[in-house]
């Protein structure tokens, strides 16, 4: 039981996978234009990622190593299939506004990388507690910074609208919900995480590498640990 | 033909897929230290984009929707990108070496890349036929190769200012991809 409340708190706190890991940036930063949709997105990743983590482990002694990935990305694919029609079903406001970005959820590093990393080396239990502890830490990540771009580009919360009527004194800077905003808040987030380490005392590395590989180590690089200036050479 | 032109326009220019649908991030930030880089991984994309499209389109055409099984759409095409990418990569090293020196280290990169299985998608889901999936995968591409030179361009300039601890490397790229975002806004103008 300890492992499982361990993996719940690795996965919210210790390795927060959009904080800490910066895993899964494209819908970090194209749904967090509400704290709403936000929510959603990270809720309908973690159903996909507990799942599939708990399928992956029991399955873990049966398929092959070589054709793991593929048979990893069958896995996700069906469960995100899944929810994307259980979305359309029964929130079809959610599912509108999150649109392409559901069905993208199979191609998520988060996901893939907890399977190769965890789900594929541990029992089923502890698997199913890590992806419910890693989407946790991404429904959270995405709420708060769609929380934050909401608060600041439109001036409600959750669909709250907390501006007194008339109000001339905060202007909505609407650049925030939009495209560039997620850019710049992405940013300063990033300034503020490199702030912290620096003040640690620990090395600022860049969170990607000029291969693009240390976004998605396990997947996009076939276990590849050079980058590809040094294969080149 | 003009509503060809249109959507290829639309989707290079207006709707450009890293700068305002946040598709192919990761290389986009990852790949753009260099200009030489980055035309290489542009060049991957394009290619692998509009091959990918015409594919996708084919199947969903001939035996998705012929079988009444256009529900497994995300796990087809994300299996048929991947073996493509593979079998791309395997031609080129036996066909043509020089080409795959060029592009061969990014095609791995590229099965992950969510534009390739967001394009695909996007063609489905707005009822595109086979000729235009094909358009909207080549102008998708070439937004996303435009988008990538211009900002290693820039990198290359950045390389020589004193940005602020904190913000060297990914911050100041982000505040960077994302002025370049407010001049792609100009765009929507033009359709």
């Amino acid at each position: 039981m300890n492992k499982c409340v361990e993996r719940l708190y690795n996965g919210i706190v210790k390795e927060n996978p959009t904080l800490v890991l910066t895993l899964g940036m494209c819908p970090t930063l194209a749904v967090t234009t509400s704290a709403i949709n936000g929510a959603g997105m990270g809720l309908a990743s973690t159903v996909v990622l507990a799942l599939s983590n708990l399928i992956i482990s029991m399955l873990r002694k049966i398929i092959p190593d070589r054709v793991r990935m593929p048979a990893y990305i069958v896995i996700v694919a069906s469960f995100v299939t899944m929810v994307q029609f259980l979305m359309e079903g029964f929130v079809p406001s959610l599912y509108a506004s999150l649109g392409i970005y559901i069905p993208l959820i199979v191609v998520n590093c988060i996901i893939l990388g907890r399977a190769e990393a965890y789900a594929s080396k541990n029992p089923p239990i502890p698997s199913l507690f890590d992806g419910i502890g890693m989407g946790l830490g991404f429904t959270l990540a995405l709420t708060a910074l769609g929380a934050f771009r909401e608060v600041l580009g439109a001036g409600t919360i959750f669909g709250f609208n907390f501006l007194a009527k008339n109000t001339t004194s905060f202007q909505p800077i609407t650049i925030f919900v939009m495209a560039p905003g997620a850019f710049f808040v992405l940013a300063m987030l990033v300034a503020l995480m490199n702030r912290i380490k620096d003040k640690k005392g620990k090395p600022i590395k860049d969170i990607c590498r000029d291969d693009g590989c240390l976004s998605c180590p396990n997947l996009t690089c076939n276990g590849r640990k050079n980058s590809t200036e040094e294969v080149a050479k | 033909m003009k509503t060809l032109l249109l959507i290829a326009v639309g989707s290079a220019l207006v709707n450009n897929v890293v700068l305002s649908q946040f598709l192919g991030l990761c290389p986009f930030l990852g790949v753009s230290k260099k200009i030489k880089t980055a035309s290489g991984m542009g060049a991957a994309v394009i290619f692998v984009i509009t091959v990918s499209s015409f594919l996708a389109a084919l199947i969903y055409k001939y035996v998705l929707v012929a079988l009444d099984l256009t529900y497994l759409n995300t796990i087809v095409f994300i299996l048929v990108i991947a073996a493509l990418v593979q079998f791309v990569e395997m031609v080129l090293k036996k066909f043509s070496p020089s080409l795959y020196q060029a592009l061969g280290v990014y095609l791995p990169l590229i099965t992950t890349n969510c534009a390739v299985l967001g394009v695909a998608l996007t063609n489905v889901s707005k009822n595109y036929d086979i000729g235009t999936s094909v358009v909207n995968g080549l102008g998708t591409s070439v937004g996303f190769t435009i988008a990538i030179v211009i900002l290693a361009g820039i990198r290359e300039r950045n390389e020589y200012n004193d940005v602020p601890k904190s913000f060297r490397g990914m911050p100041i790229t982000l505040i960077t991809a994302g002025l370049m975002a407010i001049a792609f806004l100009g765009f929507s103008g033009i359709i």
